[in-house]
């Protein structure tokens, strides 16, 4: 698999799939083989090796310590002739995502994209599932090889750590002269909006039943008056309503609310395995026939665009009351 | 002159796409007559090509590949703006992944001939893969960046790039010719004028087949596809839903009683 580091420190998405390539490698009986570039790499690969990784290989060198996408493609794609893997995994990264595309086109094999599980087969053959229609689908590689998946943080548990591991470090040796066609000049931290979505306790999601601007301005009235996250669907995001950053589901944001809240939403799947373990799931949505309503707890057959005001206007009278209730209660 | 190749796709109307479902027998999409419209990523792609063009000298030629019904998003671009069209349809493309999709629209744009630049969405809205932009840039050997937010055209052919990134986003120098996977945050197309309905009257697209394209049936569609969709199967993740009844007013009431008992609200 290809292993990523951010500040030192590997990517979740990156550890989860070494805890996942684990257990594929046992029943395959092969080893774990993990490639990283960068700089200063020592750390970070024993760290991959604690979490169940046999081998890493680390190619260093100062000009690659950012991500390089033409170098990077052509380290990864030397090594992964030389070792020949049956599978290929990569974490749903931006770098991920650039980098998987383009090593799976030039060793021409397939790539799923953003799966949410991956089992063998009978006959040993990687099942990558997504989910797609209202259903799971598996997608397989039949013949090339590597059979490459990309994998989305938070679909994997987090591997326990185990710093007794023994595991081999290789150095690779990288091309004194890059390709000199793509650089990356440096990479810019602004916020991190996305954490919040990911570890929010409460989250209020909406989707195209929002119907237009107006609609979209009651949810993210629902979600203020929650004091909760808010959270959409691509449709939502198609409509330019909300930020690809806050989408939730399979090519998007996982989350783990306590309490979800779907508004005007269908249900698709693509959204729905982006919510583990919720302890209440409720919808709203006009259409009784929506698959969301096998999905949630409660459900609400109503307009949105009527019912959100009538709702906020009820939670926010009781939460007055509730704070008179204190205040008196004080006094 | 900057020539410019904007790969678009049909993709059922994200709007109504909740319709579509799949035969589990068959395994082929039940479209429920769902109207194809441009995959909304393609047209920050195209209208990146049109800014382009206001800005300075460009042609840009929408490629698309599908069925010949998928002639009319491109006819769609020509009435955004766009000089030329042209759709890559034969039933030997059908069923595709998107390896072997990138690999006929990259023969598509070696047809078209030099190019300085190919703009595509960063994803389709269709629940397909983000592989087909940088795909088709490894079979054209050009450089890459996905996921573009902002372009500052750079003097001759050394552009400078902001792209997404975790928490920020990542400046890339890039040299041209060179394929952008773009962003919704890129820019805000336009909506088609009726001036620009008026004058793709005149223009007409062009239709390519393998047999244009000279490749192998081998190389393109589900032959050309390293990938198979194997099976179908359900997701258990269902629950056990109480709908609320009564009027707005009483299911309202209902929702607040829960959401004040699982301690969201109060």
């Amino acid at each position: 698999m290809i292993g990523e580091i951010n500040n030192c420190r590997p990517y979740s998405a990156s550890l989860q799939l070494v805890g996942k390539a684990r257990a594929l490698a046992d029943r395959l009986n092969v080893p774990v083989e993990v490639v990283l570039l960068g700089d200063r790499l020592d750390e970070p690969a024993a760290s991959f090796i604690a979490a169940g990784a046999d081998r890493v290989f680390i190619g260093e060198s100062p000009a690659m310590a950012n991500y390089q996408p033409e170098a990077y493609a052509e380290v990864i794609v030397n090594l992964v002739r030389a070792r020949q893997p049956q599978i290929l995994l990569v974490g749903s990264t931006f770098m991920g995502r650039e980098l998987a595309p383009m090593v799976a086109a030039r060793l021409q094999t397939g790539l799923t994209a953003h799966c949410i599980d991956l089992v063998l087969d009978e006959n040993h053959v990687l099942d990558q599932q997504i989910p797609a229609y209202g259903g799971l689908m598996s997608i397989l590689c039949p013949e090339k090889r590597p059979q490459m998946a990309t994998v989305a943080s938070g679909v994997f548990p987090n591997p326990e750590p185990d710093h007794s591991r023994r595991g081999e470090i290789e150095r690779v040796a990288i091309p004194a002269d890059l390709p000199g066609r793509v650089r990356t000049v440096d990479i810019v931290k602004e916020s991190d909006v996305v954490q919040s979505l990911s570890s929010a306790p409460v989250i209020v999601a909406g989707g195209a039943g929002a119907g237009d601007d107006a609609g979209w301005r009651q949810v993210k009235a629902l979600a203020g008056a929650l004091n909760a996250s808010l959270g959409c669907t691509r449709p939502a995001v198609d409509a330019g309503w909300a930020e690809l950053e806050t989408m939730i589901g399979q090519s998007g944001k996982m989350v783990s609310p306590r309490i979800y809240i779907g508004v005007g939403l269908s249900g698709e799947l693509q959204h729905m395995v982006g919510i583990k373990g919720a302890h209440i799931m409720v919808a709203i949505n006009n259409d009784p026939k929506a698959p969301v309503f096998d999905q949630v707890d409660y459900g609400v057959v109503d307009d949105c665009r009527t019912f959100l005001p009538l709702l906020i206007e009820k939670i926010k009278t009781y939460t007055e009351q509730s704070c008179t209730e204190i205040r008196r209660g004080r006094s | 002159m900057l020539s410019i190749v904007v790969c678009v796709k049909a993709v059922p109307d994200p709007k109504e796409a909740c319709k579509i479902k799949i035969d589990p027998g068959t395994k082929t999409l039940l479209r429920c007559d769902v109207p194809m419209v441009i995959n909304p990523l393609d047209r920050h792609a195209l209208e990146a090509a049109l800014h382009l063009k206001r800005t300075g000298e460009a042609s840009i030629t929408a490629l698309s590949m599908g069925p010949l019904p998928a002639g009319n998003i491109v006819k769609e671009c020509l009435a955004l703006g766009a000089d030329r069209g042209i759709l890559l349809s034969d039933r030997a493309f059908g069923g595709a992944d998107a390896y072997a999709t990138a690999y006929t629209l990259a023969k598509g744009i070696e047809k078209i001939g030099a190019f300085d630049l190919v703009l595509c969405g960063m994803a389709s809205s269709d629940g397909a893969t983000e592989w087909v932009g940088p795909q088709v840039a490894v079979f054209l050997d050009v450089p890459v960046v996905t996921m573009v937010k902002e372009i500052q055209e750079g003097a001759g052919r050394n552009w400078l790039v902001k792209a997404d990134w975790e928490d920020g986003y990542r400046r890339v120098a890039v040299q041209l010719p060179a394929l952008f996977t773009v962003t919704r945050s890129l820019n805000q197309p336009q909506t088609l004028s009726f001036s620009g309905i008026i004058k793709a009257r005149q223009k007409t697209i062009t239709v390519w087949t393998l047999d244009d394209l000279a490749v192998s049936p081998e190389t393109v569609g589900a032959k050309g596809s390293p990938t198979i969709v194997a099976r179908l199967g359900t997701i258990q993740n269902k629950r056990s839903v109480k709908m609320l009844g009564g009027t707005a007013e009483e299911k309202a009431d209902a929702l607040v009683g829960i959401l004040a008992g699982a301690g969201a609200i109060g």
